[in-house]
């Protein structure tokens, strides 16, 4: 595919690393902000090609991972009801709730069905109008336009039997969040590059001048992440911290303006709790007052439903870069993709779940896996 | 006449005995099955005669015994089933009845079994177009002549409608094990090559792309065909096989990791040199699919001594069914049991077996 495999050239990824070793003088630690990124760094092996002071912290980024267990408990309870039609994402639906996964309840005979767009849950919605039709609407700003559009086009359509079981969350309080930490080690971001690609890049200066750290925007193919990473170097071996662009060909300055005016009618800016993490204030959306009938927590007084997170999983640590998976006395053991305890071992933007399918043999003692 | 207006009450009516009711003349010309297809009567038996028979042709039997009767011969048979409820029963470059045959053929020969009979079982939705029976049982017959198989027995249920989904088909197959052949899944020795017949995920892909509607730019055709041909003639090289496998539910991924854990033996795999058409990359791009993970059905992996293997991929090259064939990797002392990747830019990682099914990821 036009511009996807010209990104992972051997020769031009051999050239970039020469120019990131030429580089460093001194060690450095990254962080990727998504989980696409940290998939595609774990299953090309370009962590293991880099300097050995550079230290890539995978972060927050991944969807499935930080939706927190009350909203998975919250969908769970939803999609049980007999009158539900209840649409996901593929990846959502083995990820554990306090008790089971939509997997299972599907099994039991709850109508669950996986869907590739959001509006295919709306297209559901009109076919079966004795039925009530709910979409799970997780992600970042990167999936927010498409879930967006789903109660826009509800609205406009009369589809008053669909409804969307919010859990937006939003990159740039997260890393905020990283840096105030105390513990935090952070000394530069490759920031997602989808979600650029609706938001922009306006967003950004603000953190890297408040917090002194450069901010490069990056893409998800080899020669994208080793071009994030050298300008990041570049950068930190100046003293510099700008935000930078390393994704030109996804990424407007001011992202899809299209895609921002329909957000800003549907969602309104709240506070969201991470799983693992804990609640960020301002760090999410919700529906807007004017599409506040949409929303599937009100339709189904599910509001009340609290979960607390498992003791033994340590993710939140992961997902802040705290620790890295393999660190966890649960990882490899206890928690497997296949039982999973957290959602870092659930999707495979995980990065509990990347060390665990392309690492597990240089990490686990061997038979530990088995 | 509909089954909605048959007289079902035995209260007012005449006693009806349901196991050996046949439905009366009218049932005979509805365009669907019925329940009485399913229930050994006159309508089981038309649909043979009219429809399985005429479907099957020349691959097909006119004995209708209770069993196939076949000669033994000495010496020793591999025998497989496979049952298959693929959705959508028709899809671009196939259906399930050939996919069918050709995928119970392609198991009997992995073991170096010449396939020469085949069972073939129906359980059939109530309400299913005779129609699409009729291609499916006609695709089923040239399957097996190409393949020549022979269809020698078999059966049909009907189920409720709303308790199947259209045309579920079983298949057994016996085939012969020539002498001297020994193939098996626990023969890989390190410093063995790894051979792949073909490209990879065309099946998947096909299958994905028409049941969700999603198009990829290109129609991709499903790869369905039968491989015991293509496996007659590597053995006809005299080249000591240690193991064939056909990539198909859980891809290239699942095939290699059982073959590493049965024999106990590393398998390194060259990302490079997996051939997948451009079409199959784009879908997994888009999808977040790797197409190791997506099913193949008309190819297959073997593993050779390395010395033999450029007269095996040879052999291949001039069979139709193998003329992409590649070296992709080899088999190593280290760490056995697991398949590990050497990627494109130079590093490695581990290939698991797939959990379940693969999901796509959100983004």
């Amino acid at each position: 595919m036009k511009y996807l495999e010209e990104f992972s050239d051997p020769q031009l990824a051999r050239r970039l690393l020469d120019q990131i070793h030429a580089t460093v003088t001194r060690p450095w630690a990254l962080m990727e902000v998504c989980g696409g990124q940290t998939h595609s760094i774990i299953r090309h092996g370009i962590d293991q090609l880099l300097p050995e002071g550079i230290e890539m912290i995978h972060g927050p980024g991944c969807p499935v991972c930080v939706t927190p267990l009350e909203i998975i408990d919250k969908a769970l309870e939803i999609a049980a009801r007999e009158d539900v039609i209840f649409c996901s994402f593929g990846d959502m639906l083995r990820v554990p709730g306090s008790k089971h996964d939509l997997f299972r309840i599907k099994s039991e005979g709850s109508d669950i069905r996986l869907v590739y767009s959001p509006l295919d849950a709306l297209k559901i919605a009109k076919e079966n109008p004795q039925r009530q039709v709910v979409f799970f609407g997780i992600g970042f700003e990167t999936t927010a336009p498409a879930n967006a559009m789903t109660v826009y086009q509800a609205e406009r359509l009369g589809i008053e039997n669909f409804s969307l079981l919010v859990s937006h969350v939003l990159v740039p309080p997260a890393i905020a969040a990283i840096m105030e930490s105390p513990s935090c080690r952070v000394q530069g971001f490759l920031a997602a590059g989808h979600v650029c690609s609706v938001m922009g890049t306006r967003e950004y200066p603000a953190l890297a001048e408040r917090f002194e750290v450069p901010i490069v925007v990056t893409g998800f193919e080899p020669l994208d992440i080793l071009e994030g990473i050298r300008q990041a170097v570049v950068q930190l071996e100046s003293g510099r911290h700008e935000v930078q662009n390393a994704y030109r060909r996804a990424v407007p300055e001011d992202g899809n303006p299209v895609a921002k005016e329909m957000l800003r009618d549907v969602f309104e800016v709240t506070d969201r709790a991470w799983r693992g993490i804990g609640s960020i204030p301002r760090s999410g959306w919700r529906l807007s007052e004017r599409y506040r009938r949409f929303d599937a927590e009100r339709r189904f007084a599910v509001a009340d439903i609290h979960t607390d997170e498992s003791s033994v999983c340590r993710s939140g640590e992961v997902l802040q870069g705290l620790i890295k998976p393999n660190e966890c006395a649960a990882f490899g053991k206890q928690c497997t993709p296949r039982n999973p305890l957290g959602a870092t071992m659930v999707s495979s933007e995980g990065a509990c779940a990347a060390y665990y399918q392309y690492r597990r043999l240089d990490l686990l003692p061997a038979g530990a896996s088995r | 006449m509909t089954e909605d207006t048959l007289p079902t009450s035995t209260a007012s009516g005449p006693a009806i005995d349901a196991d050996s009711w046949v439905c009366p003349l009218p049932l005979r010309d509805s365009p669907n099955i019925v329940m009485g297809h399913g229930a050994g009567g006159a309508l089981s038996a038309e649909l043979v005669t009219h429809l399985f028979q005429p479907g099957y042709g020349a691959a097909g039997t006119t004995e209708l015994g209770d069993a196939a009767v076949i000669a033994a011969q000495p010496g020793r048979l591999s025998f497989s089933t496979d049952s298959y409820v693929v959705k959508p029963t028709f899809f671009p470059g196939g259906n399930i009845g050939d996919l069918a045959v050709n995928g119970t053929v392609n198991d009997v020969s992995m073991c170096g079994g010449r396939p020469m009979f085949l069972s073939t079982s129906f359980i059939l939705e109530e309400g299913t177009p005779l129609e699409d029976l009729a291609r499916v049982a006609r695709s089923m017959g040239w399957a097996a002549e190409r393949a020549g198989v022979r269809l020698v027995t078999g059966d049909t249920k009907v189920v409720d409608s709303g308790n199947g989904d259209g045309i579920y088909v079983n298949t057994a197959g016996i085939g012969v094990i020539p002498d001297g052949v020994d193939i098996r899944p626990d023969r890989a020795q390190p410093g063995d090559a790894v051979l792949l017949s073909g490209c990879l995920g065309l099946h998947g892909i096909a299958v994905m792309s028409s049941r969700e509607g999603i198009d990829f730019g290109t129609t991709v055709e499903s790869d369905t065909a039968a491989l015991n041909d293509l496996v007659d003639v590597m053995i006809g090289t005299g080249a000591d096989i240690h193991v064939l496998r056909d990539p198909t539910r859980g891809g290239l991924a699942a095939a290699v990791n059982e073959i590493a854990r049965s024999s106990e033996v590393g398998i390194e795999i060259e990302e490079s040199r997996l051939p997948v058409p451009e079409a199959v990359s784009n879908a997994c791009g888009l999808l977040g699919l790797d197409p190791m993970f997506v099913a193949n059905e008309g190819k297959l992996m073997a593993i050779v001594a390395e010395q033999e293997a450029d007269r095996v991929l040879e052999a291949m090259r001039g069979h139709e069914a193998g003329q992409d064939a590649v070296y992709i990797g080899r088999c190593v002392a280290e760490h056995p049991g697991a398949m590990v990747a050497r990627t494109g830019i130079g590093a490695t990682r581990v290939v698991d077996l797939p959990i379940g099914e693969q999901l796509p990821r959100i983004c």
